[in-house]
């Protein structure tokens, strides 16, 4: 009796058929394309990369139809167009990035980081001067909207997860409606309601008013996801242990979501370390170093970068483009930091 | 054999209620004060903007809305005379905003659906990772990268188009600056709001019930067949309402706009002219130099902008909520 075994196959894989023609397509992609671009017009690399792209589209659909049909051909066409969308949109990040990076790099020394702008102007070469004074004043902001903001958003998102009250419906309602507001139109609410009508005037405080506006829904949202990521069996043990809801919330449910808690409150602070528009109307500006939240403009991150591009001339764009690459990289860290305790909410 | 009885000792009748402990009672209160937050936050906003911008709102009356000129100054009889209409830079806020949703959303969807369906798992976790990071970009940079970077590209563009359609209206210009337009500034925007219809597109693609999708691959749909007969039709309300999301942010955006757009306080549908604004970057631009008529004036412009922001994230949510609800 003899057994034949049942080699693997994979009859989906390219066959050097397939390989071939795919080869043949690239190679007369790429053949038209230069011609198409020698003899027209159209000039650059995008239009290098579009004609190519559309060119190869046709060349493989024409291989595709002699092998699938014009079923294959549509189902093929969809997945290279989806992959071109995704590919544009990358295409638009790499740029942003790269952009930042190269051009930010030349303005970055070391006086950059110690220095105020106290004894320099914006238009002064390279070298004289720093954003020392503007990182202090982000910092303040972000230290007074997380105060503010912290309680706030944790406390509704409990109340949405934990009392689940008759208004739930509404205030989640409210918070959408709340995330929504634009940040100009906070700004310009921090300075009607306040400095139009109290002696405060503006100041990393009021800011941080400002700020915490836009900061609230987003704390909400992701620490009611979390909340709700917290099974109901923790809950349903610490009652059953005879605990009042209170300690049941304190000691179990909030601990079990304190990593997700804490990526609430960073991406939070992601939302608005970047915010420039409400700033405009409640930090003002100022050179030099002020350590009171409450009393004195101050400065901040994206008004210097705000600053140096309205400035105009190539020394003050320039300290622009190396705040906003500082400013990049302090986001990029939060965004990191976000990224690991969320990870470390998810394996609980 | 006889055993003690046992002295019997009946405690006294638990007290079994359902009222809360007084630490319960604190806890709720407190958690239930701060949950009314937003709302006195949301309310505070209208009431003042409303109490600052009311004296503009009560000189102009409707025409705040409809008229499109937007100064004051004082005549020789040294009485100050004001008029106030936003109407332009609403037409600039809808047309910015128009432009970058025609960009955005094909994109967006493209994007979202090679992410759900095609995308390999690992591409799919740095895609998506990109995409949230995005999203956490300043928007000041935005504006810098579209003045410095986009701008230069964009220019070319605009002459292509207005080479080709510049018999259409709306591609022609009446002198051919392309800068700084309405049409670099709606890029901008488009590349700022893909993030948000991207990841809203993708959870409702990816809310899809499966048995439909299963039983469209047996009956022998290919995978384009299938997205185009299941998830489309499903998600197209949520595709519909994370494109509204995205349009309240652009509605709102200040600094980007600002940066890239020539700001100039005309009704202008050419896109590709070097003349534009909304109503935010018009906020910004007045309100270093606006007296105290002005000024009520920007604040009223702010409390129309705020409405409309809220009326279309209301839409917005109240969609995408239906959508993500229909699949589960």
């Amino acid at each position: 009796m003899s057994t034949s075994t049942v080699k693997p196959t994979k009859p989906w894989a390219a066959t050097p058929r397939d390989r071939a023609m795919m080869a043949t397509s690239v190679g007369l992609a790429a053949l038209s394309t230069f011609l198409i671009v020698a003899g027209t017009p159209l000039k650059g690399k995008l239009a290098y990369f579009f004609v190519f792209f559309i060119a190869w589209l046709a060349i493989d659909s024409f291989f595709v139809f002699s092998k699938a049909g014009i079923k294959g051909v549509r189902n093929g066409l969809a997945e290279k167009l989806t992959f071109l969308g995704a590919l544009i949109v990358m295409m638009a990040v790499a740029s942003i990035l790269w952009s930042v990076i190269s051009r930010g790099m030349a303005g970055l020394n070391f006086a950059y980081f110690t220095e105020t702008m106290r004894n320099a102007s914006i238009f002064d070469p390279i070298g004289m001067g720093g954003i020392a004074h503007a990182i202090v004043g982000t910092l303040l902001l972000i230290a007074i909207s997380i105060i503010i903001s912290v309680p706030m958003g944790i406390l509704t998102a409990l109340y949405l997860t934990e009392i689940k009250g008759k208004a739930s419906k509404f205030i989640e309602f409210l918070i959408q409606a709340m995330a929504g507001v634009p940040s100009v139109v906070a700004g310009l609410f921090i300075y009607a309601a306040i400095i139009l009508n109290t002696p405060l005037r503006p100041s990393a405080f009021l800011g941080g008013l400002a700020l915490t506006i836009l900061m609230v829904p987003t704390v909400t949202r992701t620490a009611q996801e979390v909340l709700n990521l917290v099974p109901q069996d923790l809950r349903e043990a610490g009652l059953a242990m005879g605990a009042t809801q209170w300690k049941t919330v304190a000691l179990v449910v909030v601990p079990a979501a304190r990593s997700g808690l804490i990526t609430a409150v960073i991406l939070g602070v992601a939302r608005i370390a970047g915010e420039t528009a409400p700033l405009l109307f409640t930090v003002g500006t100022f050179d030099a170093f002020n350590f009171n939240p409450f009393v004195g403009q101050n400065s901040a991150l994206p008004v210097i970068v705000w600053g140096g591009l309205n400035g105009g001339a190539a020394e003050s764009i320039q300290r622009a483009w190396s705040a906003i690459l500082v400013l990049l990289i302090v986001v990029l860290i939060i965004f990191t930091a976000a990224r690991i305790f969320s990870k470390r909410a998810m394996k609980k | 054999m006889s055993v003690d009885a046992p002295t019997k000792v009946i405690p006294p009748a638990r007290e079994i209620t359902t009222k809360p402990r007084v630490s319960d009672q604190i806890f709720r209160g407190i958690v239930s004060t701060f949950s009314f937050s937003a709302l006195v936050i949301l309310a505070l906003i209208a009431l003042f903007l409303f109490i600052q911008g009311f004296s503009a709102l009560k000189a102009q009356g409707f025409n705040f809305i409809t008229s499109f000129e937007w100064n004051v100054f004082v005549d020789e009889s040294g009485k100050e005379v004001a008029s106030f209409g936003l109407q332009a830079m609403l037409v600039g806020t809808v047309v910015i905003s128009i432009i970058a949703l025609i960009i955005a959303v094909p994109l967006a969807v493209l994007t979202a659906l090679y992410l759900t369906f095609y995308a390999p798992t690992r591409i799919k976790n740095i895609l998506v990772t990109v995409i949230d990071l995005m999203a956490a970009f300043p928007s000041i940079l935005y504006g810098l990268w579209g003045y410095f970077v986009l701008m230069p590209m964009a220019i070319y563009w605009a002459q292509l188009v207005n080479k080709w359609l510049g018999w259409i209206y709306i591609f022609d210009v009446p002198e051919p600056i392309f800068s700084r337009s309405p049409f670099i500034a709606g890029i901008v925007l488009s590349v700022m709001i893909i993030p948000i219809v991207t990841s809203v597109s993708r959870e409702v693609f990816s809310q899809t019930p499966l048995e439909r999708v299963q039983a469209a691959y047996a009956l022998g749909a290919t995978k384009w067949g299938m997205i185009r007969a299941v998830v489309l039709p499903f998600g197209a309300n949520g595709v519909v309402g994370g494109s509204m999301l995205g349009l309240g942010r652009a509605f709102g955006e200040t600094v980007a706009v600002f940066s890239v757009l020539n700001i100039v306080y005309r009704t202008n549908f050419q896109v590709l002219y070097t003349q534009g604004g909304n109503v935010a970057s018009h906020i910004i631009q007045r309100f270093g130099e606006a007296g105290a008529t002005e000024m009520s004036a920007l604040i009223a412009a702010g409390l129309v902008l705020f409405l409309l922001t809220l009326i279309v994230n209301f839409f917005a949510n109240a969609v995408v909520t239906k959508t993500v609800k229909s699949g589960r």
